[in-house]
C-alpha cells in the first residue's frame, strides 16, 4: 500500500526538464546538540579518514513525528525523486511533518540533502521569506530595495518595478516611514509586494504566507494564480489546501513521512491524500475501555449502506457498547467533526439530548440520527468521546475514531445538485421568491 | 536529448562538497545586495542617537585619552618624540577596524539566522560587507587622525610622514582580511560549539595587548625580551607598528615581519574561506 505509484500517462506537451531531484534525503539529529557532539564528529572524521561510511549514515528511523524514536537521527526525508517540466505548476501536498519544508529548504538552498542531488535549469527564488531581512530603522522603501536584493534581484530591477510594488502593497503614504512604526500588517503587505514582483525562473510558493487582512489575502491568492497560470512560470505549491492544489497545480506529488507515497495528476494525487488519511483509522473492534468495549461503530447512508454520505439525505452514526457495570455507570456520548483543515465543524452530543437514561442491559446501541445533512461535500474526521458523567471521568477519546465523505446530493429538493466549489462551510435552507 | 542536457545544468544542489566552491559570478549577480548591506549597516547603527555619526569619533578619541593618561602619564611608556596621543589615536584607530571586523564577522551565522534559514544569497556577501561597512567608519576615524595630525604638526611636534605611506591602504586591506579570515573560522565554529562566543569577547581585549597597540614593538623587546616572541610573532603587531612607521615616522619596518604578515593573512584567509564554505551548507541544522 505503501508504495502505490501511478505515474502520469498524459502526454507532455513540453519536454524540457527544468528541475530534476535525484534520490534527495536528509537526515536530522534528534534532541539536543550537546556534548555527544564532538564524539560523533570526530567518529564521523575518523570513518573519513579511512575513507569509510559516515556510520550515522546508516542509523534513522522513518520520520514519523507520534511514535518515540529509538535512534538519535531520523530521515526527515527518504529518496525522493522527481522531475519538473517548464512551465509546469506542481504541488506538494503531506500532512504536517511530511518533510514539505525539509524539501522547500533544500530545493531553496538553505541547507543541503544528506544524500542525492537537485539540478536545474533556471534560478530558484521561494515567496516564503516574507518580512525576514526587513530592518526596522530603515523606511519602506529602503526595505523593499533590500529585501530585493537579498531576494536576488538587482537594483535596477527594483526601481524599475518600484511604483508598482508600493501600490501593490498598498502603503503609499507610509513609504518613507520607518519600518518598525508599520502594524504587522503593513509589514507583510510591503514583503509580499516585493517577493510577488520577482521573476525567478522556478517560483516556490508556500501558501501559508497568505496572510494579512481578508482584503489583501483575496489580493495575494489572486497574485499566485497570476504568476502561476498567467506568466507559464514554472512554480513549486506548498499546500494543505486541496481546493487551492486542485486550483492552481498540473501534477502533484504526496509526501508522507518523508518518503513520497504518490506522483501523478492533481485529481488523484488529492483523492490519495484524502484516502490516505482514511486508511490511517484502522479500528479493529472490540476496542477496550476502562469500564467496558466498544463493540462496533458505524457511519450509515439513508439507505442504511456503510458508504458515502449524500449531502440533503438522512445519516445515522451507530455505536454499540458493552459496558460492564450498566447500573453505576451514565453514558455520555459526543462525536466532532473535523474538515481537512483540522478545524471543528460540528458537534453531536448526547448530553444536549434527553438520552441520559440508564439501562440496565449491557451491551447499548447508541443510535444518532441526522434527518437532513447538511454537510458540505468533502471528507471530514470524526472525532469520538465516551464519558461517564457520574464520575467525569474519559473513558475513550480519538478525533480521529473515524472518516466520513460527503457527497454532494438533493439538498434543495430541486434537482439541482451544488458544485462541490464555492459552496461554503454551512448550507443554509432557503426559498426564494421574486416580487 | 541526454549529453546535451546534462551540461546545460544551471547549477546542482548537492551532498557532496567541494573543498572550495566559490561561484564569484554569483557574488557579481549579488553586488547589489552588498552595497545594501553596507548602507544599512552605517545608516542604522546610530540611528534615533542624539550625537548620531559622531560616535563614530567620540570612541577612538577617549580611548586614545585614557590610554595617552594611564599607559603614558601614569605607566611612563616611551613613545619617543611622537606625541603619545597621537601614538595611542593611531594604534587604536587601526586596531578598532580589525577588532570590529573580528567581532561582527564571527557572529555572522548567529546574527542572521533568520535570513540564513529562508533565502539564499551567497552567505560570503555579509562578513564582506561588514569589512566595508567597518572601512568606511575606519575612514571617518583617519579624518579625525588627521586633523589632530595637522594640529600637532602645526605646533612643530617632531612627527613626518614617511614615502611608503603610499603602501598604507594596502597595510589596511590586510588588516581587513584578517579580521575577516579569522571571523569567518570562528563564525563556523560558533555553530557547533556555542563556548567559542565566550572565548572571542575576552580574546579580543587580550590579544590587544600582545599587538603593540599602547606600546613600541621595541619596548617589548628592551623590557620582556623572553615573552617578546608572543608580540614577534603576531602579524596584527606588525601590521600596527608598520601603520605607525607610516603615519608617524616611529618605530620600525622589516621585510620580514610584512612578508611574514602577508603570508599568515593569506594562510588564515583561505582557511577561513574552506571552513565558511562548508558550514554555510548546513550550518542551519545545527545553529
Amino acid at each position: 500500500m505503501r508504495t502505490k505509484q501511478i505515474t502520469n500517462n498524459e502526454p507532455r506537451t513540453t519536454m524540457s526538464v527544468i528541475l530534476k531531484a535525484e534520490n534527495i534525503s536528509k537526515q536530522y539529529r534528534l534532541g539536543l546538540v550537546g556534548t555527544g557532539t564532538i564524539s560523533h564528529d570526530l567518529n564521523r572524521w575518523w570513518a573519513r579518514m579511512r575513507g569509510k561510511e559516515d556510520p550515522y549514515l546508516k542509523v534513522g528511523a522513518v520520520n514519523d513525528r507520534s511514535t518515540k524514536a529509538d535512534s538519535d537521527y531520523v530521515w526527515a526525508l527518504k529518496a525522493i525523486n522527481f522531475e519538473v517540466q517548464k512551465g509546469e505548476v506542481l504541488g506538494i501536498i503531506g500532512k504536517n511533518g511530511a518533510g514539505k519544508s525539509t524539501l522547500l529548504k533544500i530545493l531553496s538552498r538553505v541547507t543541503i540533502p544528506t544524500t542525492g542531488e537537485i539540478k536545474t535549469r533556471g534560478r530558484i527564488a521561494s515567496l516564503l521569506e516574507v518580512g525576514t531581512g526587513f530592518h526596522p530603522e530603515l523606511t519602506g522603501r529602503e526595505n523593499m530595495y533590500l529585501n530585493g536584493a537579498i531576494l536576488g534581484m538587482s537594483k535596477a530591477e527594483i526601481k524599475a518595478k518600484e511604483t508598482e510594488i508600493i501600490e501593490f502593497s498598498g502603503c503609499q503614504r507610509y513609504v518613507d516611514t520607518p519600518v518598525k512604526r508599520y502594524s504587522s500588517g503593513m509589514r507583510v503587505r510591503l514583503a509580499f509586494a516585493v517577493a510577488a514582483f520577482l521573476e525567478p525562473d522556478i517560483l516556490i510558493i508556500d501558501e501559508v504566507l497568505a496572510v494579512g487582512d481578508a482584503e489583501f489575502q483575496k489580493k495575494a491568492i489572486g497574485k499566485m494564480q497570476d504568476i502561476s497560470k498567467g506568466d507559464g512560470r514554472t512554480v513549486l505549491f506548498v499546500s494543505h489546501n486541496m481546493a487551492a492544489v486542485k486550483n492552481l497545480c498540473t501534477r502533484a506529488i504526496v509526501l508522507e513521512n518523508g518518503t513520497s507515497v504518490f506522483e501523478g495528476g492533481t485529481e488523484d494525487a488529492v483523492s490519495f491524500y484524502l484516502r490516505k488519511k482514511e486508511n490511517v483509522i484502522d479500528n479493529s473492534f472490540p476496542i477496550e475501555l476502562d469500564k467496558g468495549n466498544i463493540l462496533d461503530f458505524n457511519i450509515l447512508d439513508f439507505k442504511r449502506n456503510n458508504s458515502n454520505l449524500l449531502l440533503g439525505e438522512k445519516c445515522s452514526l451507530e455505536l454499540k457498547l458493552e459496558i460492564k457495570d450498566p447500573k453505576s455507570t451514565k453514558i455520555n456520548i459526543r462525536y466532532q467533526l473535523f474538515d481537512n483543515n483540522e478545524k471543528l465543524i460540528t458537534t453531536l452530543n448526547t448530553y444536549h439530548h434527553d438520552v441520559n437514561k440508564i439501562l440496565e442491559t449491557k451491551i447499548q446501541s447508541f443510535i444518532c440520527d441526522i434527518p437532513n445533512l447538511k454537510l458540505s461535500p468533502g471528507f471530514y474526521d470524526v472525532g469520538l468521546q465516551i464519558l461517564d458523567l457520574n464520575t467525569k471521568h474519559v473513558l475513550f477519546q480519538n478525533d480521529k475514531f473515524s472518516e466520513v465523505v460527503v457527497e454532494t446530493g438533493d439538498v434543495f429538493k430541486t434537482g439541482k445538485l451544488p458544485s462541490k466549489q464555492n459552496l461554503g462551510v454551512f448550507i443554509s435552507e432557503q426559498s426564494w421568491e421574486i416580487k | 536529448m541526454s549529453k546535451l542536457n546534462e551540461e546545460s545544468w544551471l547549477y546542482t544542489i548537492s551532498s557532496k562538497k567541494k573543498l572550495i566552491d566559490f561561484n564569484f559570478k554569483e557574488i557579481w549577480h549579488y553586488r547589489d545586495l552588498l552595497v545594501l548591506f553596507v548602507k544599512r549597516d552605517v545608516v542604522t547603527l546610530y540611528k534615533q542617537t542624539v550625537l548620531g555619526p559622531l560616535w563614530y569619533v567620540i570612541q577612538p578619541l577617549f580611548t586614545a585619552l585614557t590610554f595617552t593618561l594611564i599607559f603614558n602619564k601614569v605607566a611612563n611608556i616611551e613613545t619617543g618624540t611622537v606625541p603619545p596621543f597621537l601614538f595611542n589615536l593611531a594604534g587604536i584607530s587601526i586596531w578598532n577596524y580589525f577588532s570590529t571586523c573580528l567581532t561582527a564577522t564571527s557572529d555572522t551565522f548567529k546574527s542572521n539566522e533568520a535570513i540564513f534559514g529562508k533565502v539564499y544569497f551567497p552567505r560570503i556577501i555579509v562578513p564582506l560587507s561588514i569589512i566595508l561597512s567597518n572601512l568606511l567608519k575606519f575612514g571617518i576615524q583617519l579624518l579625525i587622525f588627521i586633523a589632530f595630525y595637522i594640529y600637532y604638526y602645526s605646533n612643530d611636534a617632531a612627527i613626518a610622514v614617511d614615502s611608503s605611506i603610499i603602501f598604507f591602504p594596502f597595510i589596511i586591506l590586510l588588516m581587513g582580511l584578517l579580521g575577516l579570515g579569522i571571523g569567518m573560522i570562528i563564525s563556523s565554529l560558533v555553530t557547533k560549539y556555542r563556548d567559542l562566543k565566550f572565548l572571542v569577547g575576552f580574546g579580543v581585549q587580550l590579544l590587544m595587548y600582545v599587538s603593540a597597540v599602547m606600546y613600541p614593538l621595541a619596548l617589548m623587546r628592551d623590557k620582556l625580551p623572553n615573552i617578546a616572541w608572543v608580540v614577534e610573532y603576531n602579524p596584527l603587531a606588525y601590521i600596527i607598528e608598520t601603520s605607525r612607521f607610516m603615519l608617524l615616522g616611529t618605530g620600525s619596518i622589516n621585510g620580514f615581519g610584512i612578508t611574514y604578515t602577508v603570508l599568515i593573512t593569506f594562510l588564515i584567509l583561505f582557511f577561513g574561506i574552506i571552513i565558511f564554505n562548508r558550514t554555510e551548507k548546513t550550518f542551519i541544522d545545527t545553529v
